[in-house]
């Protein structure tokens, strides 16, 4: 580490100017440059297929002794993407990890120093994780369905990818889990802190729904319809588990999508307004 | 060039920055100075947009840094070394802050060659040496040849070769006409690297003038032995200077420059033996400066002088005696030079 002379090169170019592009490759390089990303997005992978793969194989074993009632409802798509309700904190914790992060380790200073546009930096950040998202929940989604419909086996009926709403349910679940990274990366922007944004996902995917449930039964019928994570995971279901519900597959995505835009705008105008 | 203008900041009920006006000029190097918590890093700060002034405004090259299209490619900032994902290369960090302001991939190479970094481009940043992050961020702030340079205690944590190093980049950084601030609490690192000085006490402008300046105006007093000092003190006494005996024999005067009292000795046919100036190093111009501007002052007078704390416990017959050692003996804490 010898001191070289200090005198740099000639200017980078003629009249530089940093675009949303530059700020959309620098994201996408940053989040794959981390170990992490790589890690977090294998373990998704492993446990939508593989956990999806052996309940499907398992619960297609009990299929026999099913009631009537049950057999109904059999929906092979939903059983091979069961794992999804793990995999979506999965997902969580990419998104909100990306964010809070930069604010462990004080990178998101430099960053904002590269990019002084704080909404440039936010929008550039949470495109890159939600389509790394998007691209990571289509494969798993694919792979469990298929995988999923071979472990069913002869052991009960399969689905096929040309039954009514399968191919909807299957880009729903990977447009599902690009939301969900969204809502994390906006909830890291809020709490700038990566046990608080986790827990905040936590509490909004599994604690509070399970909590609001026990309300009397006319506030828990509507939680249960409109609880932005629970509608919006309609969009990935064959068969909706409440037939009584008004909500549209996608009506309930939208839902998601609503609330995951209502935290971005929040996070977005902290984000301006707060000393980095 | 960096210009403030009437920046203030508040935290809480702590006022880190108040009414700080300075301008930053190229082609030399300033050290911003000023006892810790004096705001030197809430202004840097403020001037990269990290903070928002409660009232003032901070430009870099006339624009707000916010404003700058591509930042990188004018302004390069060194806050705080160790800011940086660990778990990211040397290489990937670089190469990710040069694609956000479209600077090209191989320049990352040279910056990192020029600080000596191209041996562990590969290695994650986790497992560098402060001396090491310093370097990594320094090629940061090189990454897009910028006019303007800003470093926050570049040498905090460095060893002397790194030292060394910083002193000489900054140096020659500015002598390529870039405008080149650098915050120290240190006046004696800043000595051997600035040109301009400006220094902050409770985020308050205490002074902005060049480092002759500052160690001259507090070159006020004069050294002087000679072989009668009773007749000389009375000479210069009523020649208009105020003396006073020096700790070590002689006379301390003030209100007079060292030539004249030289004249004066001759005039009275006094032999003398000494004649000194007593220019106050850039250290003590600083102390002064800064007295009761430093935010967690210590009071000297609180620990008392040496061992009269022990002469009063004793008592009985030496209660008098510890008295009358505290009256006479050297004064503690030891008169100030002015």
């Amino acid at each position: 580490m010898s001191a070289a002379s200090p005198t740099p090169a000639a200017p980078a170019s003629g009249a530089p100017h940093a675009t949303v592009a530059n700020a959309l490759a620098s994201e996408w390089l940053k989040l794959r440059s981390l170990r992490s990303t790589w890690v977090t997005l294998g373990v998704a992978v492993l446990l939508g297929v593989g956990l999806g793969v052996l309940i499907a194989h398992l619960v297609a074993g009990l299929y026999h002794q099913h009631r009537p009632a049950a057999v109904v409802n059999w929906d092979p798509t939903a059983i091979s993407l069961s794992a999804l309700g793990i995999v979506q904190l999965v997902m969580a914790v990419l998104g909100a990890m990306a964010v809070t992060g930069e604010y462990s380790s004080g990178m998101i200073r430099t960053s904002l120093t590269a990019i002084p546009c704080r909404g440039r930096l936010m929008a550039a950040k949470s495109a890159t994780v939600t389509l790394t998202a998007l691209v990571a929940g289509e494969v798993i989604a694919f792979a469990a369905f298929f995988l999923g419909q071979l472990a069913i086996g002869g052991s009960a009926p399969q689905a096929s990818i040309g039954d009514a709403h399968v191919l909807r349910a299957l880009f729903g679940a990977g447009l599902y889990l690009a939301v969900i990274a969204l809502l994390a990366c906006g909830i890291g922007f809020l709490v700038r802190s990566t046990a608080a944004a986790i827990s905040v996902m936590v509490a909004l995917l599994f604690v509070l729904p399970a909590i609001l449930s026990a309300l009397p039964l006319s506030w828990s019928e509507v939680i249960d319809e409109y609880w932005p994570t629970l509608a919006g995971a309609q969009v990935y279901g064959v068969i909706w588990r409440n037939p009584q519900h008004s909500l549209t597959a996608w009506a309930g995505f939208g839902d998601l999508c609503l609330f995951t835009a209502i935290v971005l705008v929040a996070a977005y105008w902290l984000l301006r307004v707060r000393n980095a | 060039m960096i210009v403030a203008e009437h920046l203030s900041k508040h935290y809480g009920k702590t006022k880190a920055v108040d009414d700080l006006s300075f301008s930053v000029l190229p082609g030399r190097v300033t050290g911003f100075l000023g006892p810790n918590g004096a705001g030197k890093t809430t202004t840097m700060r403020m001037i990269l947009g990290l903070d928002n002034p409660d009232s003032g405004v901070a430009t870099v090259g006339g624009r707000r840094y916010r404003d700058i299209p591509a930042p990188l490619t004018q302004v390069g900032a060194l806050l705080d070394a160790k800011a940086v994902a660990g778990g990211r290369t040397a290489r990937a960090h670089l190469d990710a802050l040069a694609l956000s302001n479209g600077i090209p991939r191989k320049r990352v190479i040279e910056v990192l060659r020029l600080v000596g970094l191209e041996q562990v481009a590969g290695k994650r940043v986790g497992g560098f040496s402060l001396g090491m992050s310093q370097r990594l961020g320094v090629a940061g702030t090189l990454l897009g040849n910028p006019g303007t340079l800003m470093f926050d205690e570049p040498v905090n944590g460095l060893d002397p070769e790194g030292i060394q190093w910083i002193r000489q980049l900054m140096r020659s950084l500015a002598s390529e006409g870039r405008t080149v601030l650098v915050s120290s609490h240190l006046m004696s690192e800043m000595a051997l690297t600035a040109d301009h000085l400006v220094v902050i006490g409770r985020g308050r402008l205490i002074a902005d003038a060049s480092v002759e300046e500052l160690v001259g105006s507090s070159a006020r007093s004069v050294l002087v032995r000679s072989r009668d000092d009773a007749a000389l003190a009375t000479r210069l006494t009523s020649a208009g200077a105020a003396t006073k005996p020096a700790p070590g024999g002689g006379l301390v005067v003030t209100g007079m420059p060292s030539d004249r009292v030289g004249e004066e000795a001759l005039a009275a046919g006094i032999p003398l033996e000494e004649l000194t100036p007593q220019r106050a190093s850039l250290e003590e111009a600083f102390m002064e400066l800064t007295r009761d501007q430093s935010e967690f002052a210590t009071t000297s007078a609180a620990i008392g002088p040496p061992g009269s704390f022990a002469a009063g416990v004793v008592g009985g017959d030496s209660a008098g005696g510890g008295r009358a050692a505290a009256g006479s003996g050297p004064a503690w804490p030891p008169e100030r030079r002015s």
